[in-house]
């Protein structure tokens, strides 16, 4: 197996535990490997959360460490792709003294062409919100870092894959089983 | 009331009733069929300490003389029934005591329920008085763990536990129950837990794989099987023995997978690893084609990986997918309970006797004879050795006791050269290698086997490290067999020392108590042997004793384990000096 150090984006579908993220960044944790991103939400399915986690790996270590997630008990399906595999777009938040809108009409231009969102404005500060590649992100906070950025911050990655998750057919399977 | 309301309030009280939630406890435990278990009571676990006494004409409890003990005398008490063990605690200090025995039975896949005390959930993250993140603690050595705040969830919670401690890979798992939830009122009905709908214990053996494994099997010119836990685990100690007779294969064992064929089976090699025999590891690196069951691929097993078993098409039968391709990358790979893979491989291998290959393993064993065994079984120098001690109890016993080993130098010897006529017979530290796990386990062993001679093998270190279990054996009138082999040294690290560190021997020699004396000061007999002489006697006596016995047996003070891997050495470079 490929032994070149990828990014991989690994999605688990859980049930929501207290204590499985506890579980989940240890087994990271053992094996040395920092976590890029994590991010969980509710999945396509009622009851069923999602983790999204961004790693840099090997292949080899990326299936492993899926075996791993999977092993345990409130895991219901871990998988590891590539970023070939998924479409995947993480999020961010700047804050930026409102002054700075009239004071340097460029921003009124960086705004529009990164194609970011004012989410509100006072007599102090504007937010802007934006998603989208990490490449446009960290391009958006240099040209506004030259202005001054008051607060800063960017969300974890959120992917979906081109493949098929399966999942509920999973679930089903074991309701079949067991009714 | 008159009759019809009172018949219905009787239909509902048969199934519910209104009890609490320590009360729960007890029934939950109950309705899992579990008679004994081993604990030590504190504040936070008073209450269910309250039913355990109410219920005790049902259910037994042990009382250990510290929590480490009641974990490994659950995980003794597992092993050798092939049932769950349980073990109880208090919070904090109780709770954190049993985390050494979780840990231990997390990497030897020994199903263990462990239930602990907690403060009231209204104080938790408070820092009170013996609070402690038990559930934190033990999550990277349990299976499954959960805390339990509310009474009416204490017997689903309960009933998931004992469903995954022995459901597919068993292991550990720890329910921890805060003081509220015990004192706290529920409807009580138990209903055993089928199944968890994230969690597939058994995964389906796919026939196709079995084929292939066939295939490989029936082609090879030299076949070797090693074989581990999960075939005992899996109760598949008939369908490995098939298999082996069937297709005529030489077949090692790891640690634990020792006495799931008898020793004097003629196609069993002995042990593998890195004090295993002499010819199974040179001959890893010889066969063509390696079947493993039901082990993982330790490193203890494999020494140096790159030069494991490379020229060999490798074939590995696991109940857990996560083993597959960790260590050793497979050609095929069976997935699936050994029990039923096993069997459904036998009916498509071709009968055959590979006798001039099992004759290389014979060669081998001869010069391993020659040069190591016999010196140590029988030896002519003046010294008493551990293997001699060995000889003499499997000759007492004729091979049929259970032998519980702790981890250094006597846990070889013992593995080495105990006679097992018995399956779950080697119970043994051997993933965690923790020192203080034989004699706890050797109480909950015959406790779990009554019948069965149960002889603890340790050596004075691991023995000083839960020797206040002796309290135990004189509470409770369990009758184990004590064998403390003293050579007044950490005789495995003192090795170790004199082979890598220029016989520096840090801290490593000890002086030692009088075990005779201590062992008298709980009324237990106890005999001490310095000569040969005395040997066999005393082992007679020991055996022959219907009460528990210590014997401690002063052997050579600097004896080596041989033949040896030594670590980052591949297999096929055993030393046998």
């Amino acid at each position: 197996m490929n032994e070149e150090i990828k990014t991989f984006t690994i999605s688990l579908y859980t049930e929501n535990n207290i204590g499985l993220l506890n579980r989940v960044s240890a087994i990271f944790q053992r094996r040395h490997i920092n976590i890029e991103s994590l991010t969980t939400s509710q999945s396509e399915i009622d009851d069923v959360f999602r983790f999204v986690i961004v790693v840099n790996i090997t292949e080899a270590q990326a299936a492993k460490i899926v075996k791993q997630f999977e092993k345990q008990i409130e895991v219901i399906r871990a998988y590891y792709h590539t970023d070939e595999e998924t479409i995947y777009t993480e999020s961010c938040m700047f804050k930026i003294k409102s002054a700075l809108l009239f004071e340097e009409p460029q921003i009124q231009n960086i705004i529009k062409d990164s194609n970011s969102r004012i989410v509100t404005v006072n007599k102090e500060f504007f937010v802007l919100e934006k998603s989208g590649r990490r490449h446009e992100i960290e391009s958006l906070r240099r040209d506004l870092n030259v202005f001054g950025i008051m607060q800063f911050v960017r969300a974890g990655r959120i992917a979906v894959t081109k493949d098929e998750m399966r999942v509920t057919d999973m679930l089903m399977a074991f309701n079949n089983h067991n009714n | 009331m008159n009759t019809e309301t009172e018949n219905k309030t009787q239909e509902v009280a048969s199934k519910t009733m209104r009890i609490s939630g320590s009360e729960a406890v007890v029934r939950s435990l109950i309705a899992e069929g579990v008679d004994i278990l081993y604990g030590y009571p504190g504040g936070a676990i008073m209450p269910v300490y309250d039913e355990l006494f109410k219920f005790q004409d049902q259910i037994h409890h042990v009382l250990t003389r510290h929590e480490q003990g009641a974990a490994h005398a659950a995980q003794g008490y597992a092993r050798i029934s092939g049932k769950v063990g349980v073990a109880i605690a208090t919070s904090g200090p109780g709770a954190t005591n049993l985390v050494t025995g979780i840990a231990d039975a997390q990497i030897d896949s020994t199903p263990l329920v462990c239930i602990t005390g907690q403060v009231f959930s209204h104080l938790l993250g408070s820092d009170a008085f013996q609070e402690t993140d038990i559930v934190g603690i033990s999550t990277p050595v349990t299976k499954w763990n959960c805390q339990v705040t509310k009474a009416a969830d204490i017997p689903a919670a309960l009933a998931k536990a004992f469903y995954i401690a022995k459901s597919g890979r068993p292991g550990p798992v720890l329910v921890d129950i805060t003081k509220d939830a015990q004192v706290g009122e529920l409807d009580f009905e138990y209903v055993p837990c089928k199944g968890v709908r994230s969690y597939w214990p058994v995964p389906k053996t796919n026939p196709a794989d079995v084929q292939a494994a066939a295939d490989l099997i029936n082609a090879a010119k030299k076949p070797m099987i090693v074989w581990g836990q999960g075939v005992i685990l899996g109760k598949a100690e008939e369908e490995l023995k098939a298999v082996v007779e069937k297709a005529g294969i030489p077949s090692a064992w790891t640690i634990l997978g020792a006495s799931a064929m008898p020793t004097s089976h003629p196609l069993n090699i002995g042990m593998v690893g890195m004090h295993g025999n002499y010819a199974p590891n040179k001959l890893t690196n010889e066969c063509d084609v390696l079947i493993a069951i039901g082990m993982r691929f330790d490193d203890r097993v494999t020494g140096k990986l790159d030069s494991y078993a490379k020229q060999a098409k490798i074939v590995h039968f696991d109940i857990d997918p996560a083993e597959i391709d960790k260590n050793v990358k497979t050609d095929v790979a069976v997935i699936g309970d050994s029990k039923d893979s096993l069997a459904q491989l036998l009916p498509l291998l071709e009968a055959k006797s590979h006798d001039a290959w099992l004759q290389e393993f014979k060669d081998l064993y001869a010069i391993e004879f020659e040069q190591v065994i016999k010196g140590d079984i029988h030896p002519e120098k003046e010294g008493l050795t551990m293997g001699e001690v060995l000889r003499q109890i499997n000759e007492e016993t004729k091979g049929n006791a259970a032998i519980v080993s702790d981890v250094g130098q006597h846990q070889m010897i013992a593995c080495r050269y105990a006679h097992f006529n018995v399956t779950k017979s080697n119970i043994t530290s051997g993933g965690l290698g923790t020192m203080g796990f034989a004699l706890p386990a050797a109480i909950g062993a015959k406790m779990g086997a009554p019948d069965r001679e149960v002889v603890a093998i340790i050596g004075d270190g691991g023995y000083q490290m839960n020797i206040q279990e002796l309290g135990t054996i004189f509470q409770t009138k369990v009758p184990v067999k004590i064998v403390v082999l003293n050579n007044e040294f950490l005789g495995m690290v003192r090795q170790w020392q004199q082979l890598f560190f220029d016989k520096r021997y840090a801290s490593t020699e000890m002086t030692n108590p009088d075990f005779v004396t201590i062992a008298k000061g709980y009324y237990i007999e106890a005999k001490r042997v310095k000569t040969r002489a005395e040997l066999a006697d005393a082992v007679k006596e020991m055996i022959a004793s219907k009460d528990a016995y210590f014997l401690e047996v002063c052997v050579e003070k600097e004896d080596n384990v041989f033949p040896m891997v030594p670590t980052g050495a591949s297999v096929s470079d055993v030393r046998l000096s």
